[in-house]
């Protein structure tokens, strides 16, 4: 044990004010309420004016934020510690969805409890990268050949259980989540490119055995979105209209013809950039995305000031999964990517995916306000 | 403590700033593709904005045509012919209603609903968006207008809509002049397509079909305007962002004067017949009768097929008598003859004509009889028209030969379309040697030209040809298109309808106009004229011409007997006339099938319209009503 020096006495002044004693990040906090408040106003616009969905979204906001707090409270050494139990947990969850969920839509989400409904598929967003940073940094970094492979099977485990469902974007946000924890350990370049290239190899197989119809539909239909403006390129067509007629100011708020006249599908939920776009223009765009860097930008930097190995590949994928969440969003409304479900993070109208971010930046949170200032 | 103690020994520098190192590479990729996607944004929203902004209002911004109300039409008096009268139709809005059997069965404790009304009506709701207007029930009584009406405020999305319909204050009397409107026909919609007219029949519902209705179209209809809606993706309309008025369509003002076409159709009485009197001075259509007639305002809704089954009965009165009626004309052709007689000096003022009762050509064993078996004896032109003695007319005939009986009938008008401005027309039949050749494939015989002189055989015409060709007669060979439109009125005002001259007749000798005049004034005027007891008390001077025309050819034998024969057996009444007779203003003919004799059942119904006609103080077409309507605007040309 070593005395703390007169640079970390300061740190350790600093940690004793309100905000780190309640384990809240105020920078991060800003960003996030700023956020919330741009969806508010976007979702009360998409819905019509309608202050039910307004109330309704304000509700899992506080359900959110409170859960975030709760979250920030538990220390990051006791995340590591139930990464294994929570992984078996989430992992059989997965299976039990396969095997008794209730499908809606062609696919199998959602696994009934009686009492609440449950998306089992939500939680492993987090657990992956746990289980993952917990596995990869038991070991000293850059990790071995054979622990990347391990890490591998460990992200591809729960990944392909959730495609199963099927359920192409939350299976992309968790294989990612996994493969940031990886590559922030410092897998090397020569595996990142061979997986790069596996990837590639393995789209064919992807295509032809692992989709089902209607998503093979989205991708045909997102690389010749105008061949079906009636069908299923609606979505594209009408989206691109609407953030095209917002032009460099937009039309106003509640004014956006595309979405008040409901031209433009999903308004509230995963098309919700769309809206702003359209009455908010290039600017309001803008604002978002700063705002957007702002949040990604202190999450890394809370990751880079992290004091163990574990909390810092999991604080890092954590931010970058939110940035996959938003680029994914922003890609598919604005047509550079095929449609898949992912919402616009923080902003779309909708509470799973909501609690899962908060609760994701609670743990964010808890990492940067439980370092102890004793090197 | 530390978590990096339970490990193997591990380089927490090198660790970190691998880290580091992976960090900020993932944070330059980040602002790389924040960069694209913003790129990216920066081509929709700023580079194509244009593009993209014209897709966005033509998402939202649709033209909505809304109908012109159709013209009005009036008689010469202004009376009103055609109006357009608010219907009451009840709509209901589904997506306003909870329960919509319920409110259906609530409804029908208030007003009579037929299964078919509410079997139509559950039909269309699946049919149609739930936004959308419903009809329930067409044609609300008044009653029930206000048995619904009061009840409105316990039938949320229920109301009681009022559509313009035509409607025909007279009825069957002038179905055959005025027309009718009714739904736009697949076919319609076809030759409106052709006619690039889509956009001016945008909104309506309704075209003419028959008579002036369906002939003055284009002028009744006006021009649609249209409103600049914006509307939902369901197309449902949010608001309003421009209108533009339609113009109603142009008033229309007959030349028909309702007095004389009622008194006509009255006399007329379902009997199958027809009556037209013309204005010989203008050709003005002042009556133009059909008798049976029928309802127009049954067709104007649509007509149930129970009830046009019974209109294709066997007095067809679907068919306009006055102007697709052919029938032989009978006596009513021997002034004409006698006239072409005159100009080709077969006959003279005082030649006269011995009748045994019989015509028999040279060599021929056949005899043509005349209507009195013991004959006329000595018979001149005055003598023979006043008598209407067919054997003088046999003689004429013969000796005219049939081309210049052809030739000379042309110039009045027999075998060709008056021109009158209905599309319902015939031009029946004046026949010629070339006609039946091409016809029949037969010569013509003499015996054909013989049957002429009385006007039988193959020779046809309609009411209408026949009252066109007294008026030119009347006004010494001066001929008219018959014309119904007197007079249209648009927002710029008044237009007169000018006279439609045809090529007037001229003789060699307009002497002979004169006596033909003067032997049809001996018809009406003088003792033993065929129609003198019918003008014997009239205090104008009038000139007229009785026919009887055989339905059937009788054997030479049989005596006519008409109370003994069936009724459609019967001989068709004729008559023609004109009055006054020194200045004419009114033309007429009149024809009644299987009546009998022209004289006892049609110059009656002639008297009584010259009777209307000359009493009445004349006065300038349209004035009145024109005047009282819109006084600054209208432009009132000399009348015709």
């Amino acid at each position: 044990m070593m005395m703390p020096s007169k640079s970390a006495e300061r740190g350790y002044a600093r940690s004793v004010s309100l905000s780190n004693k309640i384990h809240i990040d105020i920078p991060l906090l800003l960003g996030i309420l700023t956020l919330l408040s741009i969806s508010m106003m976007i979702v009360y616009s998409a819905s019509g004016a309608s202050i039910t969905m307004v109330k309704a979204q304000i509700i899992r906001i506080g359900f959110a934020l409170m859960m975030m707090f709760i979250v920030a409270q538990i220390p990051p050494d006791t995340l590591r510690r139930w990464a294994y139990p929570l992984f078996a947990i989430g992992v059989c969850l997965l299976i039990a969805t396969l095997l008794f969920g209730s499908s809606s839509k062609g696919a199998q989400r959602w696994l009934d409890l009686g009492i609440t409904k449950f998306q089992p598929s939500e939680s492993m967003k987090l657990i992956l990268p746990i289980m993952v940073a917990h596995y990869i940094t038991k070991h000293p970094l850059p990790p071995s050949l054979k622990h990347v492979m391990i890490g591998f099977v460990i992200v591809l485990l729960p990944t392909l259980l959730i495609a199963k469902q099927p359920d192409l974007g939350t299976s992309i946000l968790i294989a990612s989540a996994g493969l940031f924890v990886l590559f922030l350990a410092g897998m090397s370049w020569k595996i990142i490119l061979s997986l790069v290239a596996a990837i590639s190899a393995f789209v064919p197989f992807l295509w032809f055995f692992l989709m089902h119809g209607y998503q093979r539909q989205r991708v045909l239909t997102f690389l010749h979105p105008e061949t079906d403006p009636l069908g299923s390129g609606y979505h594209i067509i009408q989206s691109k209209i609407a953030i095209g007629s917002g032009g460099l100011s937009g039309k106003g708020w509640l004014n956006g013809t595309q979405s008040q006249l409901e031209f433009l599908p999903e308004r509230h939920t995963d098309f919700i950039f769309s809206v702003l776009s359209e009455e908010f223009g290039l600017i309001g765009v803008a604002i978002l995305l700063t705002i957007y860097l702002f949040i990604i930008g202190r999450g890394l930097f809370i990751a880079a000031k992290a004091q163990d190995p574990f909390s810092r590949v999991l604080a890092g994928s954590i931010t970058l999964t939110f940035f996959v969440y938003l680029f994914v969003n922003i890609g598919m409304v604005s047509g550079l990517l095929p449609v898949v479900g992912v919402p616009l993070p923080l902003v779309s109208y909708g509470g799973t995916s909501m609690v899962t971010l908060l609760v994701g930046f609670g743990i964010l949170m808890s990492i940067h306000t439980h370092r102890r200032f004793n090197k | 403590m530390l978590s990096s103690n339970r490990s193997h020994i591990r380089n927490v520098t090198a660790e970190n700033n691998l880290f580091i190192r992976r960090a900020i590479i993932a944070f330059i990729g980040v602002i790389l593709l924040v960069i694209l996607l913003f790129s990216n944004l920066y081509q929709i929203q700023i580079k194509s904005h244009d593009d993209y902004q014209t897709r966005a209002n033509g998402n939202r911004i649709k033209l909505v045509p809304i109908a012109p109300n159709r013209g009005l039409i009036f008689d010469r008096n202004g009376l009103i012919l055609a109006e357009n009268r608010p219907v009451h139709s009840l709509e209901l809005v589904s997506e306003q209603i909870k329960n919509i059997k319920q409110t259906v069965d609530k409804i029908g404790h208030l007003i009579m609903l037929t299964d078919d009304d509410k079997k139509r009506f559950f039909k269309s709701v699946k049919a149609h968006r739930r936004y959308k207007s419903i009809v329930l029930k067409n044609k609300l009584t008044a009653t029930q207008v206000a048995k619904i009406s009061v009840n409105l405020h316990a039938l949320p999305g229920v109301s009681i809509e009022a559509r313009l319909k035509r409607f025909y204050p007279f009825g069957s009397s002038l179905t055959h002049v005025v027309g009718y409107v009714a739904k736009i026909t697949k076919k319609e919609l076809t030759r409106i397509n052709r006619n690039n007219e889509e956009a001016i029949y945008a909104a309506t519902r309704d075209i003419g079909k028959q008579g002036v209705e369906k002939y003055y179209q284009r002028l009744l209809h006006g021009t649609p305007g249209h409103q600049e809606v914006e509307v939902n993706n369901r197309g449902r309309v949010i608001r309003i962002l421009s209108y533009t008025p339609p113009v109603h369509g142009q008033d229309l003002y007959l030349n028909i004067d309702v007095k004389l076409q009622n008194k006509a159709f009255k006399m007329l009485a379902g009997r199958r017949g027809s009556v037209v009197a013309l204005d010989p001075n203008n050709g003005n259509v002042l009556a133009l009768v059909t008798s049976p007639s029928y309802d127009p305002n049954l067709f104007v809704h649509g007509i149930s097929s129970k009830a046009y089954k019974k209109l294709l009965s066997r007095d067809k009165p679907l068919i306009n008598r006055a102007t697709q009626g052919a029938y032989p004309p009978a006596s009513t052709v021997k002034p004409l003859l006698a006239l072409a007689a005159l100009e080709k000096n077969i006959i003279s003022e005082n030649s006269i004509v011995y009748d045994p009762g019989w015509f028999k050509l040279p060599n021929v064993e056949r005899k043509f009889k005349d209507h009195l078996a013991w004959g006329h004896g000595k018979v001149d032109i005055y003598r023979a028209l006043e008598k209407s003695c067919n054997t003088y007319f046999y003689d004429v005939a013969y000796r005219l030969g049939i081309d210049n009986i052809s030739q000379f009938m042309e110039r009045f008008g027999f075998g060709e379309y008056t021109g009158i401005d209905i599309h319902e027309e015939k031009s029946a039949i004046m026949p010629s040697r070339g006609w039946k050749q091409a016809r029949y494939g037969q010569p013509w015989y003499i015996g054909d030209t013989i049957s002429l002189g009385i006007g039988q055989s193959y020779w046809t015409v309609t009411p209408l040809q026949l009252a066109k060709s007294v008026a030119a007669l009347s006004v010494n060979g001066q001929s008219f298109s018959p014309q119904l439109l007197g007079a249209s009125q648009s927002e710029n005002g008044l237009i007169q309808i000018p006279a439609h001259p045809l090529t007037p007749i001229i003789l060699k000798n307009d002497d002979n106009w004169r006596i033909i005049h003067r032997a049809m004034r001996k018809v009406n005027q003088s003792i033993g004229g065929t129609a003198y007891k019918v003008f014997k008390d009239a205090d104008y001077v009038s000139a007229g011409k009785t026919g009887t025309a055989q339905v059937v050819s009788l054997s030479e034998d049989t005596k006519y007997e008409k109370d003994k024969i069936k009724e459609r057996l019967r001989d068709n009444a004729i008559y023609i006339g004109y009055a006054p007779y020194e200045k004419p203003e009114i033309a007429i003919s009149v024809i009644i099938e299987n009546a009998g004799h022209g004289g006892s059942s049609a110059a009656p119904i002639a008297r009584a319209l010259f009777d209307i006609h000359l009493s009445k103080i004349p006065r300038p077409l349209h004035s009145s009503i024109v005047n009282a309507k819109s006084p600054t605007k209208t432009k009132l040309s000399s009348t015709l």
